[in-house]
């Protein structure tokens, strides 16, 4: 192609770019002259150049525009949004022809003389607005009055045709008709002030110039070897103590690393770059759909890197597009649902961590659950009863499913199923996630984790067969020790070996086999003393056996050699610091080698666990013993802290043994009469505390930390117990602790406790596991939330535990079913009694009865509480009560009114 | 690195092809003749410590950092059906670029720049085995010696598709 075709394409392409940030603002301000300019001038340099290039079409189309621009621009004609929309057609005109231009180096067949002859009407001013209806503000100065008519000619019609406006002008009773081209006299210092602007702008534009990309690839890569040439003379320098290269290397050395960090950082560019194109996208949005949306942007500034930021560019605009079409309702959807009328994309980006982190959050409908489960169902995705146990979490995610969109139509912006699975891809590959957070009628948000820069990423560097491998750290998510001799041993299923991690089989891939390094130790001596890497590649874990881990490096990622290329297990290869060459690991490749075709549907397995009983769900526990080697446990959640205390320090008074912790009096208790407490020595101690108080057990040791369900076997009727548990392979004791609060603290719970006012003689079964009935207990303590779901787990029911009656009735919103509310009433924002009444006016859960669980007992308080709609109410601290009180509940079935 | 032997005696190349003449540099393997068109020679190296890469083509010895890029390790004995040097024989490699990337070919010894005429140039003899064949681009008949010209760009193709 002709050298003066590029160049004019890569300005003029540049100049349209610039323009598509600015026309939105043309619209909110139709008068800005500076813009005006811009484009006029814009128009005036296609016009120009096309007819010295021989581009006539371009060039008639560029001159026409250029006349309106004029009348514009001489301030002669108001800009409306029509108007708007017209000298959006043309720009798009030209790019489209410029598109054609630099595919074939020529002009493409065609005509414009619709648009030539809407460009020309306007500059004549014959075009319906100027000969029907609205004034232009031109005629009347007075800026508030000339916008009326303007707004009430856009809000009649949404996307103008020439030949609609002509027909709507027609039928309109015409008022006398203006001639309006004669001007009013426009301000004169108008040019002059323009002028002085414009110079200031190729001022600042003067303060940048355009590089070849390659040139800064070819730099970069200089740096990277001038870095290794740097320590290398750093390493030999180190083992010459008096050498006259001390000084002079290390001035090198602060040199180098300036000049590394600053060609880093000509590869950044800011983010707002990949977003300049959105605010014209969410503009014609809003036409074309009859929406009002607001794009607002936050941190443009953010930079990353240019080959990140090409890669996001796409996913990005497909996901601000979705929010617009999907998501923001139309105005009058909006104001019935209580929201202003306009709504809003909110896209954010900032640091975070070494990531960038971009939101794309908007206030319109959210994912809507019932659809997406209709059409999981229809697509075969899940089956009905998987879909009706899924939680609307795991609905969602469905979203990212190849071929999956709800949109009942197929609009020209979206609904075409190829799409949020596409953003998902794209964003995996440049090793970033996607997180999505919805509530259907509140609105959505996307997030998504990138990392700064592709060019260097952190890896673990492990060792395998006398080689070693990089291994990016985004993949790994912990590194395990395994030693045959130990409860960390890897076990064979015939010649596939598998490891227990936390009570799921972990598939382990031994990389000695899979890259053939033919070190056959490994077979002989088995699975001894290696390193076992967790390794997470979309929703599939597994592990990869290495000999050894070494650390983690910034290392450079290079392309491997073309020869190479099929080599699916490595992602590219690097120079490490002391020069040698090292393979990069792929784990998406390995994950694909070694029988995981395709990602798994991490839904879908989590559906089916969640079909178990729900008791299954995992708790941690604290293992200790105390008295006997016993095993037992304590849910993690409620101990404050775990210390080691000097027996010396312990003071005793009133029978009382003390400790002065933390500027306090602590009272302590051994776990039972045979954990001995002798004056000297050091003892581990479980702290716990709640609002202020706290209370220290004192126990023989602390064994372990365990993530298990709590399935209680064997329930003894042994005060301080809940029963029996077997965990990790043993049967371990799990500790009621409020029996033990209790006895030492005789006031533990004096703000809480009271007498229950319904107390059951009849001792019922309580929840079977057959029919598991699911609880929401809302309460604003963390430790009594924590103490309480256990207890109530370990009776068989299925416990959600909220901190708030707000975020308690959102879960209301969202759709979800329970058997039995139990709610504190005492709580910030909003207490049990408005909580209550709340409930009983809503529609999904008016019929869920509700118990009260407090230490408001007074009579005018339970009856207080009756009116509001409790169902029961007891005190918070008797676990008897309790559980016999929700399974009487549960009996008599719905709220009674 | 000692053996750096860069293409500045090719300066004359343009007018050497046109006269008939080609510059050429000579390597010896298992006592055959071989010669690498001067221009795409980059590099001349002494043994270097290779890395190896897993999974690769057998003909791919590994990879090494030459000033900061990573250069791919071909045996050339290996893609000649050639017995493999034992390790205490020394090597030495010619860096070769193709396709804007560098391969290092591991070869016994490197000879002399020779300039050639066109003259003593013939075709592959047809009987001649069908692999050594296929990476020839002819010979030149020397004195008392048979030079093959080596095709490093098929050399490096016949890697990538190994079938």
């Amino acid at each position: 192609m002709d050298d003066l075709i590029v160049e004019f394409l890569t300005e003029t392409n540049e100049s349209l770019q610039e323009l598509d940030t600015d026309l939105i603002t043309l619209e909110q301000n139709p008068n800005d002259k500076n813009l005006i300019s811009k484009i006029f001038r814009l128009m005036h340099t296609i016009k120009g150049t096309c007819g010295f290039l021989g581009l006539p079409r371009l060039e008639t189309v560029a001159h026409r525009a250029e006349n309106v621009m004029g009348r514009f621009r001489d301030g002669n004609l108001e800009v409306t949004p029509e108007y708007v929309s017209l000298i959006l057609e043309s720009l798009d005109r030209v790019r489209y022809l410029l598109g054609h231009i630099e595919a074939t180096s020529t002009e493409p067949e065609g005509d414009d003389s619709a648009l030539i002859e809407k460009l020309d009407a306007v500059y004549e001013g014959r075009d319906a607005y100027q000969m029907g209806g609205a004034a232009p503000a031109a005629v009347v100065p007075d800026e508030s009055t000339a916008e009326i008519p303007s707004e009430a000619v856009s809000a009649e019609l949404e996307m103008p045709t020439f030949d609609d406006v002509r027909t709507l002008a027609a039928a309109a009773p015409a008022p006398a008709p203006e001639p309006v081209i004669s001007a009013p006299p426009v301000v004169k210092e108008q040019p002059k002030e323009q002028q002085s602007k414009e110079a200031a702008e190729s001022a600042v534009a003067n303060q940048s110039l355009r590089v070849n990309v390659d040139v800064l690839e070819n730099l970069m890569t200089m740096v990277s070897e001038l870095v290794l040439t740097r320590n290398q003379l750093m390493q030999i320098a180190r083992n010459e103590k008096d050498s006259g290269f001390v000084t002079p290397l290390q001035r090198l050395n602060h040199v180098v690393s300036d000049l590394q960090e600053g060609v880093m950082k000509t590869r950044m560019q800011p983010i707002g770059n990949a977003w300049a194109k959105l605010p014209r996208i969410i503009r014609d949005l809003s036409m074309e759909l009859g929406k009002k949306i607001d794009l607002v942007m936050t941190g443009q500034d953010t930079e990353l890197d240019r080959q990140v930021l090409e890669m996001i560019k796409d996913p990005l605009t497909h996901m601000v597009r979705n929010s617009g079409d999907h998501g923001i309702e139309i105005p009058s959807e909006r104001l019935k649902a209580g929201k202003p009328e306009v709504g809003t994309v909110h896209l954010r980006a900032f640091h975070e961590g070494g990531h960038i982190i971009i939101e794309i959050a908007d206030d319109g409908k959210g994912l809507p659950l019932e659809k997406i489960k209709k059409k999981i169902i229809s697509n075969g995705l899940a089956s009905e009863e998987e879909v009706a146990r899924m939680s609307a979490q795991q609905v969602q995610q469905y979203i990212f499913h190849a071929g999956f969109s709800t949109a009942d139509k197929v609009t020209s912006v979206s609904g075409r199923g190829v799409g949020m699975d596409v953003v998902r891809t794209n964003i995996e590959k440049i090793g970033g996630s996607i997180e999505m957070n919805s509530i259907e009628g509140i609105g959505s948000t996307f997030s998504i984790k990138i990392p700064l820069t592709l060019a260097i990423v952190s890896s673990l560097i492990v060792a395998v067969g006398g080689e070693r491998f990089a291994i990016p750290q985004l993949a790994v998510r912990e590194l395990v020790l395994v030693s045959q001799k130990s409860e960390n041993r890897i076990e064979m299923i015939k010649d596939t070996p598998v490891f227990r991690l936390r009570e799921k089989l972990l598939p382990l891939v031994s990389l000695n086999s899979l890259l053939k390094l033919g070190n056959a130790s490994e077979l002989q001596n088995g699975f001894d003393h290696k390193y076992i890497i967790v390794t997470q590649v979309g929703g599939y874990s597994f592990g990869l056996i290495v000999d050894q881990v070494f650390d983690t490096e910034e290392i450079v990622v290079k392309p491997v050699a073309k020869i190479l290329k099929d080599l699916s297990l490595f992602s590219g290869n690097t120079i490490l610091g002391d020069g040698s060459v090292i393979m990069i690991l792929d784990p998406g490749g390995i994950a694909k080698a070694t029988g995981e075709t395709s990602m798994p549907e991490d839904a879908k397995t989590a559906a089916s666990s969640s079909s178990l009983h729900s008791s299954e769900s995992k708790t941690s526990l604290l293992l200790f013993t105390a008295g006997n080697d016993a095993p037992k446990a304590v849910p993690l959640s409620i101990i404050s802290r775990l210390e080691n205390i000097d027996l010396e320090t312990i003071e005793r008074a009133d029978g009382q043994m003390l400790v002065q912790y933390r500027g306090t009096l602590m009272p302590l208790i051994p776990f039972n009469e045979s954990v001995e407490v002798g004056k000297t020595g050091q003892k581990p101690l479980l702290v716990f505390a709640d609002r202020g108080k706290s209370v220290g057990i004192i126990v023989d040791s602390i064994v372990d930390i365990r993530e298990e369900a709590i399935d209680v076997q064997v329930s003894k009727n042994k005060p301080g117990l809940v029963g029996s548990a077997i965990i990790s392979g043993k049967a371990t004791e799990i500790i009621e602790v409020m029996h033990y609060l209790n006895s030492v603290h005789g006031d533990w719970f004096k703000d809480h406790g009271d007498e229950p006012y319904l107390r059951s003689q009849e001792s019922s079964e309580s929840g079977s596991k057959s029919d598991i009935r699911k609880i929401l207990l809302v309460d604003d303590s963390p430790f009594f939330r924590n103490m309480l779901c256990p207890v109530l787990m370990v009776a068989g029911y299925d416990v959600v535990a909220v901190e708030s009656p707000i975020k308690a009735l959102e879960l209301s919103e969202r759709g979800d079913k329970f058997d039995l509310i139990i709610s504190d009433i005492e709580m910030p924002e909003m207490n049990g009694f408005d909580f209550a009444t709340k409930v009983r006016s809503s529609k999904e859960w008016q019929n869920t009865p509700m118990v009260a669980m407090t230490s408001h007992s007074t009579p005018e308080d339970i009856d207080h509480g009756y009116k509001a709609g409790f169902d029961r109410y007891i005190a918070k601290f008797d676990r008897e009560t309790l559980l016999d009180t929700i399974s009487r509940t549960l009996a008599l079935g719905g709220h009674q009114s | 690195m000692s053996h750096q032997q860069t293409a500045t005696q090719s300066g004359g190349n343009t007018s050497a092809i046109l006269s008939g003449q080609k510059d050429f540099l000579t390597i010896n393997i298992d006592g055959q003749m071989f010669g690498i068109p001067i221009l795409q020679v980059q590099d001349v190296l002494g043994e270097i410590k290779v890395t190896r890469i897993p999974l690769a083509p057998p003909q791919v010895s590994g990879s090494l950092n030459l000033r900061g890029r990573i250069v791919t390790a071909i045996d050339v004995r290996k893609c000649l059906g050639l017995p493999p040097l034992t390790d205490t024989d020394k090597k030495m490699s010619v860096v070769v670029i193709h396709d804007d990337e560098l391969y290092s070919l591991i070869i016994d010894k490197v000879g002399d720049v020779l300039t050639l005429h066109e003259k003593d140039f013939e075709q592959n003899p047809a009987t001649l085995d069908i692999t050594w064949k296929s990476i020839s681009l002819g010979v030149y008949r020397l004195d008392g010696e048979i030079l093959v010209i080596l095709d490093v760009p098929k050399l490096l193709l016949s890697l990538q598709h190994p079938n």
